[in-house]
């Protein structure tokens, strides 16, 4: 096994550990291929702590005397802080952790190890398919159906092997519109709105190049999306400058002559590494334990985060109003239309559609919308908040879409099915994890991999009843309606629950959290209670009726 | 005056039109529209400026800003009506005399044994009972009782029992407005105390030696610990200036066994421009993300929230942890002092976070020691240079506390928001005047009402659903989290927006669990019920007795809509770009902005939704229609609900 060959120390004695709201346990460490475990020795309160190697962003060493001590920064956005006597075994650790830490080959990666302990009731890997997707939309509407052009991923590399079109347009109509496409993500169904009939698709950019190209079947598509005499929005999730700037590139946007019942409006989302640095600066304030309040406003807004929340969550408001509201369909493209287009495609839907509040219809938008869709997870989930390797593919795309959702989910406590545990969980497993659902950029290089028959789902994890009860909102009750959250910057917060975990106490919020289950939990116990004397109350007196007649 | 628009404070589409009415007391604006009709009601007092903006084709803007932070904005046809409303509001909202105060007008229709019931509902003097006093250490005091000695303090104060009335009146010319040494808190279970003074007038070397007599009784009187913390909430600065007007602070060398220490907490009117800066940011329209952090940051509230919270715990701690006596000053004694002695009470004694408790303490620490209502809010025409939010940042900090303690106190937002505004209304006598003293003379307790009785009367409102007394977080001290990190202070929107309703979270939680929990009070009656009849039955049914069962009316409803479905349901502006769209479907009619204000489809749900529960006289128990959604409310999805209550009925 080749990763013996990389733990040059497997295990250390007498290694403090440190946290912030701990106090320091004094305990052993050991390596593995995987994981970093450090069990406390005491007797009483013996503390196990397991860590994935690829959750490790950062590390770093300090040396005092022969003390050394090493400071590992998570993806998870923790700080532990190990103390290791000698320097030797120090160096050792340390070295070993940081090869393990950067693997550069995913088939190496813990979800290819990992044996689950846990008996299996519905594999994960088929538990969101694209067909079961249309059987749902097909008996709401005829006017979609599901095309195969994609199998083998011979048109889109970065497309599931089926995906959702306009009926009225042919395979070959769709390979044209692919080759007009960058990337060949022609549009596709994203989401049909069966209020009203009114549709979202996304796609990436038209290649419409300096010279003004067109392509007939594009226009053809998207327009079959249209009721007669009513137009759509095309939302582009870049600046104009921006698109314009695209058509050197060969790139462009859909232009009003050729689209005439199309009206095209520009709401910019960052991308890459702009993002990445907002995460960087976010957690730097966060972690800022000076002491002063004078300038963490400041450096709140100086990190941008919640302005890439706004726009967000603006972006993807306009999409559903442009639907709900405007009885309008929607196109929604960036460049590539894998990251800024999904975000809003997906918040749309969690706005629009009830079914995107539940746990399962969350999960199956996570699948539809980001993993099938291409949001290449691996690119951007390489590295957290304390990278230095300054790559511009990563980014904190999805999880700004998580917070998105936690906002919402703040201003309507009671519309979802899920709490915030189930969110971080998500964010967790984005960017470590023993399950294979984030390996992987998309469908294609994942069905290479043969992650569903060499790694376990998340999903089959997830959606057992022992692990699904944490993930519950006890105030849930399912709302039907559109929900519309206010972007107002009064009413954004910084999502504690991430940023703040590590370093402030949670425990008064859990214990209320606690309070309210057991609130909510008596009165249903009430509930039944009385229904069932009343039942029982009903049939004596019934019974007693008889007898008199 | 008719056909005056009222603007939406944050977007500038949404305006009613309706008529505008000035009544003694009040400003009300009626919308026109048949069904609703929806009123606006402003209190005079509550008026804390007017503005008259410049004519403009549609009208004259006139922008009322209230102390409440509501701020409406009118456009007003004819420039002379806005003139006479103009110069009628200026002078309606600045009386100068109490009597025209809304209290002395404002009926509840109670009788004089029941209002006379109502101001005995907070009695200080149980209070000191409550913290075991008199006792063996402290004892009262009538040397004020004509106010003979300071005017602006109770008749009845609580100092050691060694100290004579000599000491005290030596100690008060020691003291600005000789405001001396006297207990605010006791801690029964280790004899620490927290007292409250105002600044002495040392200037750079007078010394007093009744004062250090005084402030030696009262660390004797806590014979566990041998020093007295004196804390000083100025900021060392302001402190020392202080010493060149012969005031100061005390000298560690005249005083034996004393601990000196400055807490910088900033005076009335850093506070008041600092106030008006944060409601600046929140009067921004579509403010960016950046606008709106950079303004609360500049405002520094956050920071003066954080200041006095730091000197409350640091009090707090000294007397739980260390067992220590503190006495607390400011310069008069009646601002920072106030805010400091009750946040430490706050936070030592669980008590003070129930509602009657927390009465309590506002009228201890905030009413009796001659906290300046009068001027810090303006009730009267005064020096605006008096105005400060003292109170209101006392009770944002028990606020911010409730954000981190969720389960520690028995009230709700909405309890603190209801008494900053009637700090504010002059509804109610409790906080008319600067002391005791005034109030006396004008007979408050005879002629206008308590705030506390009323609010006792609907306590049902400003329960939290989430307070249990033997929970954990309910007993004892609070300890707030001692990792240092940021981001611990929050701005309240629920506060400074109060009025926008928009920003808020659409559903609220306190809300629903209310709901839950009265439906589980509701539940806990009829099983009661249930159980007798049931046992009555079984009991008849041995007998082979002929039973007529009373049929018991169960018609009462639980029809609880907990979250603003109109609102949920109302997009807000996502995009300018929007208004524009050249093909407009018919359906939306001749409405400029129809994607953004509330169609006639959510008005009818939400009417629906009204009526589904409120209907009284479907028999039918519908306890299954809580909920937070207008969907779930429809009579029609109820109706399959309840099989088993029908044939229960039909017996």
């Amino acid at each position: 096994m080749e990763f013996a060959e990389l733990i040059k120390t497997p295990r250390a004695d007498n290694v403090v550990l440190h946290r912030p709201l701990h106090q320091a346990v004094e305990g052993t460490l050991c390596l593995t291929g995987h994981h970093l475990i450090f069990s406390s020795r005491r007797q009483i309160n013996a503390e196990e702590l397991w860590l994935l190697h690829s959750n490790i962003d950062s590390i770093e060493k300090r040396f005092v005397g022969s003390l050394g001590t090493i400071i590992i920064k998570c993806k998870d956005l923790r700080i532990i802080q190990l103390d290791i006597p000698g320097m030797e075994e120090c160096l050792n650790i340390a070295s070993s952790i940081e090869a393990l830490s950067t693997l550069d080959s995913v088939t190496l990666m813990y979800p290819f190890f990992y044996r689950p302990m846990f008996e299996i009731i519905e594999d994960g890997w088929r538990a969101f398919l694209p067909e079961q997707e249309f059987e749902l939309l097909s008996s709401v509407t005829d006017e979609w159906r599901l095309s195969c052009i994609n199998k083998e991923f011979s048109v889109c590399s970065s497309y599931p092997p089926v995906v959702i079109v306009p009926k009225s347009i042919d395979d070959e109509a769709l390979r044209k519109v692919a080759s007009f496409r960058q990337g060949s993500r022609f549009p596709v169904l994203s989401y049909y709105h069966k209020k009203n009939g009114m549709v979202m698709m996304r796609s990436s950019q038209p290649l419409t190049g300096t010279n003004g190209r067109r392509c007939k079947e594009d226009e053809k598509l998207i327009n079959a999306t249209l009721r007669p005499g009513r137009g759509g929005y095309i939302i582009d999730t870049r600046s104009l400058t921006a698109a314009q700037q695209a058509r050197a590139k060969g790139g462009g946007f859909e232009q009003e002559v050729h689209y005439p019942q199309w009206r095209r409006i520009h709401k910019f989302i960052e991308r890459f590494n702009i993002l990445q640095e907002s995460l960087i600066k976010l957690v730097e304030a966060c972690n800022d334990q000076s002491h002063n309040m004078d300038r963490c406003l400041s450096k709140l807004e100086a990190s941008n985060w919640l302005t890439h929340i706004k726009k967000i969550l603006t972006a993807a408001c306009l999409a559903a109003q442009c639907i709900d509201r405007e009885g309008a369909s929607v196109l929604v493209h960036g460049t590539e239309g894998t990251d800024s287009t999904l975000q809003v495609t997906s918040l749309a839907q969690i706005i629009l559609d009830p079914r995107c509040r539940t746990i399962r219809g969350f999960e199956s938008l996570v699948v539809r919308e980001w993993l099938q869709a291409g949001h290449p997870f691996q690119q951007r989930c390489a590295q957290s908040a304390y990278s230095n390797s300054k790559q511009k593919w990563e980014a904190p795309v999805f999880l700004l879409f998580l917070d998105c959702v936690w906002q919402i989910l703040r201003q309507f406590p009671c519309s979802f099915e899920f709490n915030e545990q189930f969110l971080i969980m998500l964010f967790e497993h984005a960017y470590a994890s023993q399950f294979g659902t984030f390996l992987g950029n998309n469908e294609n290089e994942r069905s290479k991999l043969k992650l569903q028959q060499k790694t376990m789902s998340l999903w089959s994890w997830v959606n057992r009843p022992e692990e699904l009860r944490k993930f519950k909102n006890p105030l849930f009750e399912a709302n039907s309606l559109v929900i519309w959250p206010s972007v107002a910057p009064q009413s954004l917060q910084l999502w504690e629950g991430v940023f703040l975990r590590w370093n402030k106490s949670s425990k008064f919020l859990h214990e209320a959290e606690e309070e309210m289950i057991n609130v909510i939990k008596y009165n249903k116990e009430l509930k039944e209670r009385v229904d069932a004397l009343r039942r029982q109350l009903a049939e004596m007196e019934t019974e007693e009726m008889q007898e008199n007649l | 005056v008719e056909n005056v628009q009222l603007l939406d404070r944050l977007s500038s589409r949404k305006a009613a039109l309706g008529t505008l009415y000035l009544t003694a007391t009040h400003v009300i604006f009626v919308e026109n529209g048949s069904e609703t009709r929806k009123e606006t009601w402003v209190l005079h007092s509550q008026i804390s400026s007017i503005e008259k903006q410049a004519t403009t084709a549609s009208g004259c803007p006139l922008v009322i800003r209230c102390k409440n932070f509501q701020v409406i904005q009118l456009v007003i046809p004819q420039e002379r009506d806005c003139h006479d409303i103009y110069i009628s509001l200026i002078r309606l909202a600045r009386p100068v005399k109490y009597e025209e105060l809304y209290c002395f007008s404002f009926n509840l229709k109670l009788d004089k044994e029941e209002r006379e019931q109502g101001w005995k509902l907070v009695d200080l003097n149980e209070e000191y009972n409550r913290m075991g006093i008199p006792n063996n250490y402290w004892q009262i005091s009538d040397v004020n009782r004509d106010y003979g000695v300071c005017d602006s303090y109770p008749t009845e104060l609580y100092v050691p029992k060694s100290v004579t009335a000599h000491i005290i009146v030596g100690s008060s010319k020691f003291r600005s407005r000789r405001r001396f040494p006297a207990l605010s808190y006791y801690c029964k279970c280790n004899n620490a105390s927290i007292c409250r003074s105002s600044q002495p007038l040392s200037g750079f070397s007078a010394r007093c030696l009744e004062d250090e007599q005084m402030l030696q009784a009262i660390r004797k009187a806590n014979p566990g610990s041998d020093f007295l913390y004196v804390v000083d909430t100025r900021p060392k600065l302001n402190a020392m200036a202080n010493r060149a007007a012969g005031k100061g602070y005390e000298n560690e060398d005249n005083y034996s066994n004393i601990k000196f220490q400055f807490i910088g907490i900033e005076n009335i009117h850093v506070m008041r421009n600092s106030l008006q800066k944060m409601l600046e940011v929140c009067d921004l329209k579509s403010p960016s993300m950046s606008d709106f952090l950079w303004g609360l940051e500049n405002s520094g509230w956050l920071k003066h929230i954080k200041a006095i919270m730091d000197a409350g715990i640091f009090i707090a701690k000294a007397v739980a942890e260390e067992g220590v006596s503190v006495l607390v000053h400011c310069s008069d004694g009646w601002d920072r002092t106030a805010q400091v002695c009750s946040v430490a009470s706050l936070l030592l004694d669980p008590y003070y976070r129930t509602m009657k408790g927390f009465m309590v303490l506002i009228e201890k620490d905030w009413v009796s020691f001659g906290h300046k209502f009068n001027h810090r809010y303006g009730n009267l025409d005064g020096d605006p240079k008096e105005i400060s939010p003292v109170i209101d940042q006392f009770i944002e900090c028990v606020w911010q506390l409730m954000e981190q303690f969720p389960c520690a106190f028995e009230f709700n937002e909405r309890f603190l928001i209801h008494i900053q505004h009637h700090v504010y209304s002059c509804q109610f006598g409790n906080f008319l005047c600067n002391s005791q003293k005034e109030r006396r003379e004008l007979k408050i307790r005879e002629r206008t009402y308590s705030l506390w009785a009323h609010m006792w009367k609907s306590r049902a409102d400003y329960l939290n659903p989430l307070y249990r007394s033997d929970h954990s977080q309910t007993q004892g001290t609070m300890h707030t989290q001692i990792a240092p990190f940021n981001f611990l202070y929050k701005f309240w929107s629920g506060m400074y927006n109060r009025f926008e309703k928009g920003l808020h979270p659409r559903q609220s939680v306190t809300d629903y669990l209310m709901a839950v929990k009265e439906e589980t009070q509701q539940l806990e009656e009829e099983l009661e019920v249930l159980q007798e009849r049931l046992a009555n039955l079984q009991k008849s049914h041995l007998n082979g007795n002929k039973v007529k069962s009373k049929q018991q009316d169960q018609s009462k409803q639980l029809g609880l809509s907990t979250s603003n479905n109109s609102l949920a349901n109302t997009p807000q502006e996502y995009s300018n770009d929007l208004k524009s769209f050249p093909s407009r479907s018919p359906s939306q009619g001749d409405e400029e902005d129809s994607a953004l204000i509330l169609t006639q489809d959510n008005l009818k749900s939400s009417d629906l939704d009204l009526s589904a529960n409120s209907d009284q006289e479907s028999g039918v128990e519908d306890l299954s229609c809580r909920s937070s959604s207008a969907g779930g409310c429809l009579p029609s999805e109820d109706s399959g609900k309840d099989s088993d209550e029908a044939v229960f009925l039909a017996v």
